[in-house]
């Protein structure tokens, strides 16, 4: 296990000394991510200034929302990259050979291929966020909201890197674009931004029991902000509700040793 | 005691049919037309501990898919197959930590890393500890030569310095079994002397068992006791040497460039495989030297070259016999 570390920690240091080769580049798409994701939520702020509050959520309590997630995505976006270009770099070119033949974790040597540095903007506009909510929320941390909001934050992640392995994974079978998965992650993603009872019922049941979005996201929030939910549910619905985000990793990544059992490779 | 054990192994790859256009781009995403490709059909074989085995056929009979097989990269659709009483596939991690693969066509090494730190890197995969990997690496880099290359980005190597690197990284972790795809495809004639001394040598001081995939008669020559000929998915022979060569005999290619045209003589003509302005591709079936002496004496030579026959050529006559037996 610790040798497994020591390895992902190497392979991702040699990702980034990849990445700093081209400096100028790096810190153009950094900033150039800080701006637009800035632009978006000032969009937002500019809206509940208009038009209020959305119920019992006043604007720092969306930001508190809108913060961890983006910290949260733009985590993922920068972790899984290797899994993000899986297909047209490992599958398309049967790359993917030289990675069955090493003797560590596939999902090790996959994940620590590449790195997205330049999604750290997004990074950046996220603590921003986060960091303003805190100020005017002046949430009362008790240890079990603390925990719950750890629990809460490692099972988004695990939840959002999971998406990307589903992704990844549909390359075994099909080299056609996966933009249908976009839907889920990107899309999910803006959807997770808000509360969930603002939504549709039908929606919100998507996102609870297929796929468990919502049970990584809003729920468990509710229970660190201690707003009372119109979806009806408790402190206790709410602290366990981020397992379905373990769970969903676990499907995801069972599906993709599936996939690597169907892996074809390329005629040499 | 057998190393390698393929009993009635085939693979079968299914590829989606696509029609062209965008109309037929479009089609497809809604409904697609599989075609099944068999890719190696009931092949088996024994390989014991130490041999050092020629795998040969035309592109595409299968020979790569063997290996991949061989070494964990792909599942079979039926068959057994075992290595060193493991299954490939199922105990992957397990296996690949005892086998060395090298793809000629294809690097293992870090595009961007010097070559050095590519090995540094394969010591911890492998999980090879310093003392061992010192001694190792040491030896691999005096016996391959490469103490000039290690600092050397790889993508910026020749190919033949790429190669031998590649090798050298296989056989780190110092497996028992190597296998070798097309190790001398693309090299030139100092690089292809170089890389089969080197086989040569670890298969009979460490007693490596080799299987090695060539298109190249005289790797088949210089290393192999023994020969497996593949065709179109199927095993046509599994022998020594000498039965290759009774295959092809005393025949030979020999090849002429002509100073200026000159017209092929009447008697020549049922030998010609190839015919340019300036060039004359001739097919032997025995008596070479006289045949030699003629030419020279009648066409006006600038340069000639005599080399085995293709294996494609070989394969297609073994192919043609074993039909007509049956």
């Amino acid at each position: 296990m610790i040798a497994a570390i020591q390895l992902f920690g190497r392979l991702m240091m040699i990702a980034i000394r990849g990445q700093m080769q081209y400096r100028g580049a790096f810190l153009f798409m950094v900033a150039g991510t800080f701006v637009t994701s800035m632009v978006q939520a000032i969009g937002i702020w500019a809206l509940f200034d208009r038009f209020g509050n959305l119920g019992v959520w006043t604007v720092a309590h969306v930001a508190f929302l809108y913060g961890t997630i983006n910290i949260v995505f733009a985590s993922v976006d920068i972790t899984a990259r290797g899994f993000d270009t899986f297909g047209s770099s490992l599958i398309r070119t049967g790359q993917f050979d030289r990675f069955l033949l090493r003797p560590a974790s596939i999902v090790i040597l996959v994940a620590a291929r590449e790195v997205a540095l330049h999604k750290l903007g997004q990074l950046l506009q996220g603590i921003f966020v986060l960091t303003y909510a805190l100020i005017s929320l002046e949430i009362d941390w008790t240890l079990g909201r603390l925990a719950l909001y750890v629990f809460a934050v490692s099972s988004m992640y695990a939840f959002f890197y999971a998406i990307q392995i589903v992704r990844a994974t549909m390359s075994f079978w099909t080299i056609e674009s996966l933009e249908i998965l976009n839907t889920i992650s990107h899309g999910g993603m803006e959807a997770a931004q808000y509360p969930m009872s603002i939504y549709k019922e039908s929606f919100t049941n998507f996102f609870t029991y297929v796929i468990p979005l919502a049970c990584v996201a809003y729920f468990p929030m509710v229970g660190v902000l201690d707003v009372p939910d119109p979806l009806g549910s408790t402190l206790f619905t709410q602290s366990l509700a981020p397992l379905a985000g373990y769970v969903f990793f676990a499907v995801c990544l069972s599906f993709w040793f599936f996939g690597v059992k169907n892996y074809q490779s390329t005629g040499s | 005691m057998s190393q390698i054990l393929v009993e009635g192994l085939s693979k079968t790859f299914r590829v989606a049919e696509r029609k062209p256009g965008l109309l037929g781009a479009v089609g497809g995403l809604f409904q697609r037309k599989y075609r099944s490709v068999d890719a190696l059909r009931d092949v088996s074989f024994t390989i014991y501990e130490g041999e050092l085995v020629g795998y040969i056929g035309p592109n595409g009979a299968g020979k790569s898919t063997t290996i991949k097989i061989l070494s964990g990269i792909l599942v079979p659709s039926s068959g057994r197959c075992e290595v060193d009483g493991r299954i490939p596939w199922k105990q992957r991690r397990a296996h690949v930590a005892s086998i060395g693969v090298v793809f000629g066509q294809r690097t293992q090494l870090w595009w961007d890393l010097p070559v050095i730190e590519s090995f540094d890197l394969l010591r911890d995969i492998y999980r090879i500890t310093d003392s061992v990997y010192q001694q190792r690496s040491d030896e691999l880099i005096e016996m391959l030569d490469l103490s000039e290359l290690l600092d050397t980005p790889v993508r910026q190597l020749s190919l033949g310095q790429r190669v031998r690197c590649d090798i050298a990284a296989a056989l780190l972790h110092a497996p028992r079994i190597l296998f070798l795809d097309e190790p001398t495809i693309g090299l030139d004639a100092v690089s292809q002397l170089n890389v089969r001394a080197f086989i040569k040598q670890i298969s009979r001081d460490q007693n490596v068992t080799v299987l090695l995939t060539t298109h190249n008669l005289d790797d088949i020559e210089v290393l192999c006791d023994r020969i497996l000929v593949l065709s179109d998915g199927q095993l046509l022979m599994d022998g020594s040497i000498a039965d290759l060569r009774k295959q092809y005999g005393e025949g030979r290619y020999v090849a002429v460039e002509l100073e200026s045209f000159a017209s092929t003589a009447p008697e020549h003509e049922t030998l010609v495989v190839e015919r340019s302005d300036s060039h004359i591709l001739f097919s032997l079936e025995s008596d070479v030297p006289e045949f030699v002496d003629e030419v020279l004496r009648q066409y006006p030579v600038k340069d000639l070259l005599i080399t085995h026959p293709p294996i494609e050529r070989i394969v297609a006559e073994m192919y043609q016999a074993e039909r007509i037996e049956h």
